[in-house]
């Protein structure tokens, strides 16, 4: 007598299939209730805490989602696996240094401004890698921002080892709390709403299978150059606000922690759902802090955590969060 | 005037001549045959006349337009679509939403652009339908990766209508399918011609393509070794040595 797991969609959800969805209360929250309660949660927990210590946290998480999201984007959306998003994070981060101290622009402005130049450096530097398939991309990007890092260290400009300080701080302790909440659900929202599109679509199969979009007349270098464009503007964002947080820029904005955290946000939460590595931030920045106490051990239980999230779901919690919620399981016998 | 002219195109990889100095013209409106053992070089040819390849030399032109060095994309902006080999969809979405990539094409998007994706999805049903997908079934439904071989192929060949192309390239369209399903891919091949496309078949199934195509080309080695009318082809004793134990 052998059995076989068999998964079916709930009823639910296939009632709210489309426009259905909207015919009953119930349908309505069944599809609200994910999006709305997890932006509910973010957006009331500045409110909520009360240490300067967890708030401070928080908005680290987000950046850090941030930035997991635009590693994300590019890889669902052309198939680049990047191994260096500390360029874009790193890139940001010294535009808003150098135009906040040698312009005296103040951080709206920098926030703004070192977003798109440094999405559009970014995507130049990265214009000729993107031919490159696979690991041959991987490596290159790899060694983007320690090229950068080690150039800074050696020529000692833009403060060299030393780095950039006395770099303006957010007018208002409020905005510095929401703005990067606020820009990152904006984000996860838009990104996901593209996706969605026929661009998106035309995005997706780019990774999938570039040889029968080339042969379908689109031309892939100038669809990858608006995705890598659009993931290093949000690196880059999240690289200036992260200047503007601490007041500081320093070579360690380009570290490679901030190439790998990305992609292990990506494991944890489920690569290719752009929700997904947001979630996956939001578990392990708070979790790396809280395992400060532990010292070195702290290394350990993170890698240790990591390896049983990969070997156990290595879809992700947010696919495996969305199977739970939208299919029922059960054994049958064959 | 002739609308494809290939002219003493060659291409090596590595010491082998995969394509040696081969040329031959295709009349607006014909079918032309392109037929060889395996290794001759008929993949290569396809490869640069699209684009994916550039020739070593030689030059390629396209409704009087020089075309050898530009990219697919170009070339299929132009209106030459191609077939692969090897059936690749895009696996994970539904047959129709496959179209959506040619249909988002700049050639063909200005046609459907009003804004709204629901027209792409309209102009890629009715494409499905056209080469034979049941239209009030599941099947345009499915996800690719599910569809049996013979609908794969309806796929590929919808997705290179889709880009409403003067040429229409087929790299052994035939092939990996039964002779039923050949026998009902022939008609919508005819149905093609009818309409005025043109066409150049890389095939191995010699007994349907003689009854499609105007002219032949035979490839050996990377040489053009004969080409004609099938029947022509057919009597050459060159091709009959090549093709010892073929079964016309």
């Amino acid at each position: 007598m052998a059995r076989r797991l068999e998964r079916i969609d709930r009823p639910i959800k296939v009632l709210t299939e489309d426009i259905y969805a909207l015919s009953s209360i119930s349908n309505m929250l069944y599809v609200a209730a994910p999006r709305f309660i997890p932006t509910l949660l973010v957006l009331l927990f500045p409110l909520l805490t009360p240490s300067a210590y967890m708030q401070r946290v928080a908005t680290l998480t987000a950046i850090y989602g941030l930035l997991a999201l635009s590693w994300d984007f590019i890889a669902v959306s052309t198939g680049l696996v990047s191994l260096g998003q500390a360029l874009f994070f790193g890139m940001g981060a010294y535009l808003a240094g150098l135009l906040n101290l040698h312009f005296g622009l103040p951080p709206a402005l920098t926030l703004a401004l070192a977003t798109i130049l440094g999405a559009s450096i970014c995507t130049v530097l990265l214009t000729p890698c993107l031919p490159l398939r696979g690991i041959y991309f991987a490596m290159t990007t790899l060694v983007y921002p320690l090229l950068m890092a080690r150039t800074i260290e050696a020529t000692a400009i833009i403060g060299g080892t030393d780095g950039l300080v006395g770099v303006d701080s957010f007018p208002d302790v409020w905005l510095e709390r929401y703005l990067i909440l606020i820009f990152l659900l904006g984000s996860t929202f838009s990104l996901r709403r593209l996706m969605t599109t026929d661009l998106g679509l035309v995005l997706r199969s780019i990774s999938d299978n570039d040889q029968a979009v080339r042969a379908s007349g689109i031309n892939l270098t100038q669809y990858k150059l608006i995705a890598v464009w659009i993931g290093s503007a949000l690196g880059s964002f999240a690289g200036a606000y992260f200047t503007h947080l601490y007041m500081f820029v320093g070579i360690s904005a380009f570290s490679l922690d901030l190439s790998i955290l990305p992609i292990a946000c990506a494991v944890v939460g489920g690569m290719g759902t752009l929700a997904g590595p947001v979630l996956g931030a939001f578990i392990l920045v708070p979790l790396a802090e809280m395992l400060r106490d532990l010292g070195t051990l702290r290394i350990v239980s993170y890698s240790l955590l990591l390896v049983a999230l990969v070997l156990f779901k290595p879809e992700g919690i947010m696919s495996y969060l969305k199977r739970k919620y939208e299919q029922v399981e059960r054994w049958v016998e064959v | 005037m002739d609308l494809l002219v290939v002219e003493e195109v060659s291409k090596g990889f590595g010491g082998i001549k995969a394509v040696d100095r081969v040329s031959f013209a295709v009349a607006p409106n014909e079918v032309l045959g392109i037929i060889g053992l395996n290794g001759s070089g008929k993949t290569t040819a396809v490869n640069i006349i699209t684009g994916f390849v550039k020739p070593d030399s030689g030059r390629i032109w396209f409704k009087g337009r020089e075309i050898t060095a530009l990219p697919p994309h170009k070339t299929a902006a132009l209106g030459i679509a191609r077939t692969f080999q090897t059936v690749r969809p895009f696996r994970n979405l539904p047959a129709f939403k496959n179209l959506i990539v040619p249909l988002y094409s700049p050639r063909i998007r200005k046609y459907t652009e009003s804004g709204r994706s629901g027209d792409r999805d309209a102009v890629a049903l009715d494409l499905l339908e056209e080469v034979g997908f049941e239209r009030d079934s599941h099947v345009p439904y499915k996800p690719a990766s599910t569809l049996p071989h013979g609908y794969l192929r309806r796929l590929e060949l919808a997705r290179c209508l889709a880009l409403r192309p003067d040429l229409l390239v087929t790299d052994e369209l035939f092939s990996g399918l039964s002779a039923s399903e050949v026998a009902s891919m022939v008609p919508l091949i005819e149905k093609l011609q009818q309409r005025g496309m043109t066409l150049i078949m890389v095939e191995h199934r010699l007994r349907e393509l003689f009854r499609l195509a105007n002219r032949v080309v035979v490839l050996d080695r990377g040489r053009k070794v004969a080409e004609g009318s099938p029947t022509e082809i057919v009597e050459n004793s060159t091709v009959k040595e090549t093709y010892l134990g073929a079964d016309l």
